[in-house]
C-alpha cells in the first residue's frame, strides 16, 4: 500500500491544462494543416490529380487540396505540399476539408443550441471500427487515459449503442461491418450524432475504392464531425470535440 | 530436407525457378519431414493462375537460421489437407481455399477465413453463387451438446474502442469447453491491391496493415524491396530503423501491461501505463511527426534522418520512461492481489504452443525460445544482438512477465544505439525490382515473427504478395488457453496475447 501510494506520487499529476491552459507541443516533424500557398506550386507540378494516389490534390481553384483523402505522407507524392504544425483540422461540413489558396480555414462549428442543450456537459459514444488499422482507434483510446483524461468534459465512449448519443466511426466501413454499423446506429436512441475520425472513415483513406470497402460514413449516415489525419493526432480529435460542444472557438 | 527444398537467408531474393516445383505427393512429404524435425510453417499460400493454383510454402529452421521454400503446381480443384496430422497448417489451408478455390480433403475445420470472393471469379471452394451475398461470420461452428452446455455468442461489436471479431464459446456453466474466433470484419482486399505493384498506394498499404505494428510491417516491406531491388540500407539507415522497431515495442508493451492491470481492476499501473505508452508514441513522433512510425521507413533506409539535438531530446526522453514504467510495472509483481489473478490463468502449455506454431511473445511466454531478431537477424540485428527473454508457464503472468522482460532490453537498445548512432548516409535510392524473384523477410514485430514473401514477374512487378502477420498463427493459441477457464477470465486472456483483428484480416 505505501508503495503503491509512494509510486503515485512520484508519477504526479500528469492531466494536461488544455483547454484552460496551453495545448501540448506537436512533434517537430508534424504534418498538419497544409501551406496553402505551397498548394498552387504542388498542383501544377503535379498536373491534376494524377500524382496523389488518393487523389487528394485537384488543380480546382489554383490547387485544392482536400484534407479528407489527404494521410499527410512525408513523402507526398503529389509534389511537396508543405505541411505547418497546425492541429486544427476537425470540420463540421464535408465541403471545409478542402483547402485551396484564399480559402477560409474552418473549423468545427458549435453544436445547435437544442443539441447542444442535451449534449453540452454529457456526450456519450458508441464506437465502431469498421474495416481500419486500429491507429485511428488506439489515438482515439488515448483520449481516456489521464494525461487527456476526456471525462472532464462528460465525454465518455460506452459500452451500449442504447446508452450513447452518437455513432463514432473508424475505418472506411468495410463490406463486412456494414451490417453491424449501421445496426449499431438504428440502436442509438433519437437525436443523435455521427463522427468520422481519420481518412479512412472519411474518405476510405488508402483503400478508396477497393471493393471490399465503401469510401466512408457518409455513404450511408449524415455526418456531425470529420476528422482528418491518418490517423489523427489526438489533439486533433480532441479540438475537433471541445468546438462540438462550444468549450473551445 | 533435401531437393524438394530450396533454402535461403531472411531478407535475400532468389530466382523463382530456383525454387523446386516437385509433385503434390514429395510436396506433403516435404512439409511432413520439415514440420516433424523442428521445422515451422512460416508462410504456406497459393497462387491461382490459369491451368490451376500453384502452392508455395515457406518453412523456418529456428536452430539454423534458414528458411526453406518449396513449391507444387496444383492442376486440379482437390488438394489432400495436412491439417490432422500438422494443426500449424489449417489456417493456411483455409485462406488458400478461401483466395484460390482449393479445396482441401478431409480438412477437419474447412470453412472461410475472412468471407470474401475468391481472386479468380468462379473458384470457389465452397461453390458459393456470385449472385449471392456472402455473409461475414455466418458458417458452421463447433458445438458442445448437452443439457447443461450453453452457447455465449460476443461481438462483431465489442463493449470498448476494440476492432471487430466474433467469438462462440461453449460452455457448462462458467466453465469454457471451447472457443471459436470467426474474423474477416476487417478485410480490406490488401493482398489483391497489392498486385501488379509496387504502387504509389504499396508503403501505405504496408504500414496499415495493421496499424500498431507500422514499423513491423513496413520493414518487412522494405527488406523485401531491397531483396527483389539490390539496393541496401546504409548502416545509419538501419539503426534508426531498429530503434523504430523497438521503440514501437515499447508503446505497445507499456500499453499491454497497463490493460492487463486493468482488465483485473488494479488502476494504478493501468492509469501509469496508459499515459507511459503515450511518451513512447511521442518518441516515435521526434523521429517523423506520427506517433505511429507513419512515413520513417522507405525501401533503401528511412526517409527522415535524426538530428543531434533530436537524439538528446529522445535520450531525455527515454530515461524519464524507463523510470516512470519501471516504477508503474514493479507495482503489479509486488501486489498479491494482481498475482493471484494473473498466475495460472490462460495456460498454453509449450507442447501446444509448439504443435499450433504459435510466434512472438506468446510463444515466448509458453517456454518456446524463438525470436526473429536472434533466429534470423537482419539490419541492425546482425551487430546487436538481444537477449532472448523467455518464461516457461504459457499463463497470462508469463504473457506480462515477458513484456516487462523486453521491454528492459528494447530500453537498453535505444539508449545504447542512439549514443553510437554511425556516420553517413540514411538511405539510398531506390532501384526497381528484379524480373522472376522471390524474396522472404521476416521481421520480430512486437507481437511477433511478420512474414512478407513478394513474387515477382516478368516485368519486376509483384505477381503475389504474402503477408502473415503474427496473429495469424497465435489466435488459435488464444482459443486454447481458453479451455476450462472461467468465461468472466476471456478479457484478461484475450488482453495478454492483444491480438490484431486487420492485421490477420487483411
Amino acid at each position: 500500500m505505501i508503495r503503491t501510494i509512494l509510486t503515485r506520487i512520484r508519477q504526479g499529476h500528469r492531466t494536461m491544462q488544455y483547454p484552460d491552459g496551453p495545448p501540448p507541443r506537436m512533434p517537430e516533424r508534424f504534418r498538419g494543416y497544409p501551406v496553402v500557398s505551397s498548394l498552387a506550386k504542388a498542383a501544377i507540378a503535379a498536373g491534376g490529380s494524377a500524382a496523389c494516389p488518393y487523389g487528394a490534390l485537384t488543380s480546382e481553384d489554383g490547387g485544392t487540396l482536400d484534407m479528407g483523402k489527404c494521410l499527410f505522407c512525408a513523402d507526398c507524392p503529389a509534389g511537396n505540399i508543405e505541411f505547418s504544425a497546425g492541429y486544427q483540422l476537425a470540420a463540421t461540413r464535408r465541403d471545409d476539408l478542402l483547402a485551396h489558396p484564399g480559402s477560409e480555414h474552418h473549423t468545427v462549428k458549435q453544436l445547435s443550441a437544442e443539441l447542444l442543450r442535451m449534449f453540452g456537459r454529457s456526450l456519450k459514444f458508441r464506437e465502431v471500427s469498421a474495416g481500419g488499422c486500429n491507429a485511428c482507434e488506439a489515438d482515439t483510446n488515448v483520449l481516456s487515459t489521464i494525461g487527456w483524461d476526456l471525462g472532464r468534459f462528460g465525454i465518455q465512449f460506452v459500452a451500449s449503442p442504447r446508452h450513447a448519443d452518437g455513432l463514432w466511426v473508424t475505418g472506411p466501413v468495410s463490406e463486412n461491418m456494414r451490417e453491424a454499423m449501421l445496426t449499431t446506429y438504428e440502436a442509438i436512441p433519437a437525436p443523435k450524432i455521427v463522427v468520422a475520425c481519420g481518412a479512412c472513415a472519411i474518405s476510405g483513406g488508402p483503400y478508396h475504392d477497393h471493393k471490399e470497402v465503401h469510401n466512408g460514413v457518409d455513404t450511408f449516415l449524415p455526418v456531425d464531425l470529420y476528422v482528418p489525419g491518418c490517423p489523427p493526432h489526438p489533439l486533433t480529435i480532441l479540438d475537433g470535440l471541445l468546438r462540438l460542444i462550444g468549450r473551445v472557438g | 530436407m533435401n531437393s524438394s527444398v530450396r533454402t535461403i537467408y531472411n531478407g535475400s531474393a532468389v530466382p523463382v525457378a530456383e525454387i523446386p516445383s516437385i509433385d503434390s505427393t514429395r510436396f506433403i512429404q516435404a512439409v511432413l519431414d520439415a514440420t516433424g524435425h523442428g521445422w515451422r510453417i512460416a508462410s504456406y499460400f497459393g497462387t491461382p493462375d490459369a491451368g490451376g493454383t500453384t502452392l508455395v510454402c515457406v518453412l523456418a529452421n529456428n536452430a539454423e537460421s534458414r528458411l526453406g521454400l518449396t513449391r507444387t503446381h496444383v492442376p486440379g480443384r482437390g488438394f489432400p489437407s495436412i491439417s490432422s496430422i500438422c494443426p500449424q497448417a489449417q489456417l493456411f489451408e483455409r485462406e488458400a481455399a478461401e483466395q484460390c478455390g482449393l479445396v482441401f480433403d478431409d480438412h477437419p475445420w474447412f470453412k472461410p477465413v475472412r468471407f470474401h470472393r475468391p481472386f479468380v471469379p468462379g473458384r470457389d471452394a465452397w461453390d458459393r453463387p456470385a449472385d449471392v451475398p456472402i455473409r461475414v461470420g455466418v458458417m458452421d461452428y463447433f458445438q458442445v451438446a448437452g443439457d447443461e452446455v450453453h452457447e455465449v455468442a460476443v461481438g462483431p461489436v465489442h463493449a470498448g474502442i476494440i476492432e471487430p471479431g466474433h467469438f462462440r464459446f461453449q460452455c457448462h456453466g462458467e466453465e469454457v469447453f471451447h472457443l471459436e474466433i470467426s474474423l474477416g470484419y476487417q478485410h480490406r482486399g490488401v493482398e489483391k491491391a497489392v498486385l501488379g505493384g509496387p504502387h504509389p498506394r504499396t508503403l501505405h498499404h504496408m504500414e496499415t496493415l495493421a496499424g500498431d505494428t507500422t514499423i513491423g510491417h513496413g520493414q518487412a516491406y522494405c527488406m523485401v524491396m531491397e531483396a527483389l531491388s539490390g539496393a541496401k540500407a546504409p548502416p545509419r539507415g538501419e539503426v534508426l530503423r531498429g530503434i523504430a522497431l523497438e521503440l514501437e515495442r515499447l508503446a505497445n508493451h507499456a500499453g499491454d501491461l497497463g490493460a492487463i492491470a486493468g482488465d483485473v481492476g488494479y488502476l494504478p499501473t493501468s492509469s501509469f501505463c496508459g499515459r507511459i505508452r503515450g511518451d513512447f508514441l511521442n518518441m516515435t513522433a521526434v523521429l517523423c511527426g506520427s506517433r505511429f512510425g507513419r512515413g520513417f521507413l522507405t525501401p533503401g533506409g528511412t526517409f527522415f534522418d535524426i538530428t543531434d539535438a533530436q537524439r538528446d531530446d529522445l535520450l531525455k526522453r527515454m530515461a524519464d520512461a524507463r523510470r516512470d514504467l519501471t516504477s508503474a510495472v514493479e507495482l503489479l509483481w509486488n501486489t498479491p492481489s494482481v498475482m493471484a489473478r494473473l498466475d495460472g490463468t490462460g495456460v498454453v502449455t509449450r507442447a501446444t504452443a509448439v504443435e499450433l506454431g504459435l510466434v512472438g511473445l506468446a510463444a515466448r511466454a509458453s517456454g518456446v525460445k524463438q525470436d526473429v531478431r536472434q533466429d534470423y537477424p537482419s539490419g541492425i540485428f546482425r551487430m546487436a544482438h538481444i537477449p532472448v527473454a523467455t518464461e516457461t508457464n504459457g499463463d497470462v503472468l508469463a504473457r506480462a512477465m515477458v513484456r516487462w522482460l523486453e521491454a528492459r532490453k528494447s530500453m537498453d537498445f535505444i539508449e545504447e544505439h542512439l549514443r553510437q548512432l554511425p556516420a553517413g548516409g540514411h538511405r539510398t535510392p531506390a532501384s526497381p525490382c528484379g524480373e522472376g524473384r522471390i524474396a522472404v523477410a521476416l521481421t520480430e514485430g512486437w507481437r511477433g515473427e511478420i512474414c512478407h514473401v513478394a513474387q515477382t514477374d516478368a516485368e519486376g512487378r509483384f505477381s503475389r504478395y504474402k503477408v502473415v502477420d503474427p496473429s495469424f498463427h497465435n489466435w488459435q493459441g488464444l482459443a486454447m488457453a481458453l479451455r476450462g477457464q472461467q468465461i468472466s477470465d476471456f478479457p484478461l486472456c484475450n488482453k495478454s496475447f492483444n491480438l490484431s483483428y486487420c492485421g490477420f484480416d487483411l
